[in-house]
Parts: structure tokens; sequence; C-alpha cells
């Protein structure tokens, strides 16, 4: 492709793209920064520990015996 | 110890100081590519967040301006990735239309949808490259990727936008 077109495609984006509303910072955001540092870490456990958890429960469930084998292996 | 050093061993007036300085410009920097003053402070406090949590990682001799600009784009892509797909009318279409004008409209908004149909990472590189006109190596310092693959990117999406364009019998 040539420059020309990547040139033609960059006027016709910068009209069809509209500028941001607002480009400028208009408060201060450190009140909002230290409400966000007081809260709590936000812990995600992923979903295949949550499977495998799962897995553990109804196996303990269907074997009781092996739960002292599990318990070995924690 | 100076602010950047206070700052690397997790002092928070430290961060406090360095808040204050680059609030503005990472707001700035974020607006810039997602168009959106609400979520850009919203990223901006993120950005911050992610900075202050990843504080040992932050070599006191290294640039800080750049660090933080990496951390705000990565912050940016993620809402991209996030956020839905949609196309922005603007505010001032005419109620009524002649002809010519609701042709530039439909081509307008032919444009953003081929613009925003693009996957983040490469509507970022054109966003950045196109739209604002930065240079390869800004946009490739600010992504954390080599010139070479920017270009590549920025090859690949022109190549998109120009096939959906041509689709719609609008070559650019």
């Amino acid at each position: 492709m040539s420059d020309n077109e990547v040139n033609d495609l960059r006027k016709k984006l910068r009209i069809a793209v509209l500028p941001p509303r607002e480009p400028e910072l208009k408060r201060d955001l450190w009140p909002t920064m230290l409400s966000r540092l007081s809260e709590p870490p936000h812990i995600r456990v992923p979903w295949f520990d949550w499977l495998l958890l799962g897995t553990a429960g109804v196996l303990a469930f269907i074997f009781p015996g092996l739960i002292p084998a599990l318990l070995y292996h924690l | 110890m100076d602010l950047l050093e206070r700052f690397a061993a997790g002092d928070l007036d430290a961060f406090e100081s360095l808040f204050r300085q680059h609030q503005a410009a990472v707001y700035r920097w974020i607006v810039r590519i997602i168009r959106d003053s609400a979520s850009a402070e919203d990223l901006t406090v993120e950005t911050f967040l992610r900075a202050y949590r990843s504080h040992a990682r932050f070599r006191a001799d290294g640039n800080f301006e750049a660090w933080l600009r990496r951390i705000a784009t990565n912050a940016a892509l993620d809402h991209l990735r996030k956020a839905r797909v949609h196309v922005e009318l603007p505010d001032d279409l005419p109620a009524d239309p002649t002809p010519d004008a609701a042709e530039q409209n439909e081509s307008r908004v032919a444009i953003r949808s081929a613009f925003a149909s693009l996957a983040p990472r490469l509507r970022i590189v054109v966003q950045l490259g196109l739209v604002e006109e930065e240079s390869y190596r800004t946009i490739a310092n600010a992504l954390g990727i080599s010139e070479a693959a920017v270009k590549l990117r920025m090859f690949r999406a022109v190549r998109i936008l120009r096939k959906k364009l041509h689709h719609w019998d609008m070559r650019p």
C-alpha cells in the first residue's frame, strides 16, 4: 500500500474518530487514589483451584477413607 | 534519598508527590487512547495503583515517566479489551440531513465501525499512530514492543481497514 493511501486513511480517521470531550483533567484524583489504596486487595481465585477443591470434596464424600491421605499431603 | 528512591522503597509521601506531578499527563495519555473522560479518570487511578503495588520492581535510576506510561498503556489496553465495541455518534448530527450530509455521516459511521472492529492491540496502534500522530518509537516504548512490531501491527491494521472500507465501497 502506498503512503498516499495511508495518508488518506489517516485523514478519514481523524475526521471520523471524535476528539475526547474532556482532554484535560478537571479535578485532583488523589482522594480517589487514597480510597483505592485503603481497599483490601481483591484476591481472585482461579477457576482451576475451585475445580480442584470441588473434585477433592466429591472424592472425600464418596471415598471417606481418602481424607487422612489428603490431609497427609496438605 | 531522592523522590524516586523513596518511592521505590514504598514511601507513601513520595508516591503522593509523584502522583500529583504526573496525574494530568497520565490522564491525557489515557484519554487519547480510549476517548472517554470518565473511564480515563478511573484508569488513571488504576495506573497509579498498579505502579504503587509494583514499586519494588521500579529501578530508582530508571525513567519514571516512561515506566508509568507503559503501565497506563497496558491499563488502557485492558479497558479496550473489556469494553464492548460500540460506535459513538457525533452530537451535532443534523436533524434533517441533506443527501450530502447524510452520505458524509454514513461514511464517518462506517469508518468508525471499521475502526472499532479492530482487535484492541491493532486499534491502539492505529489510534496513537494515525489519529494522534505519535511516532513509532513512542508507541513502541508505550507498548513495550519493538518498532518493527509496531510497524507490522500498523500494516495489518491498515490492510484490515482498507478491506472493510473497500467492502463498503469506500476506498480510502
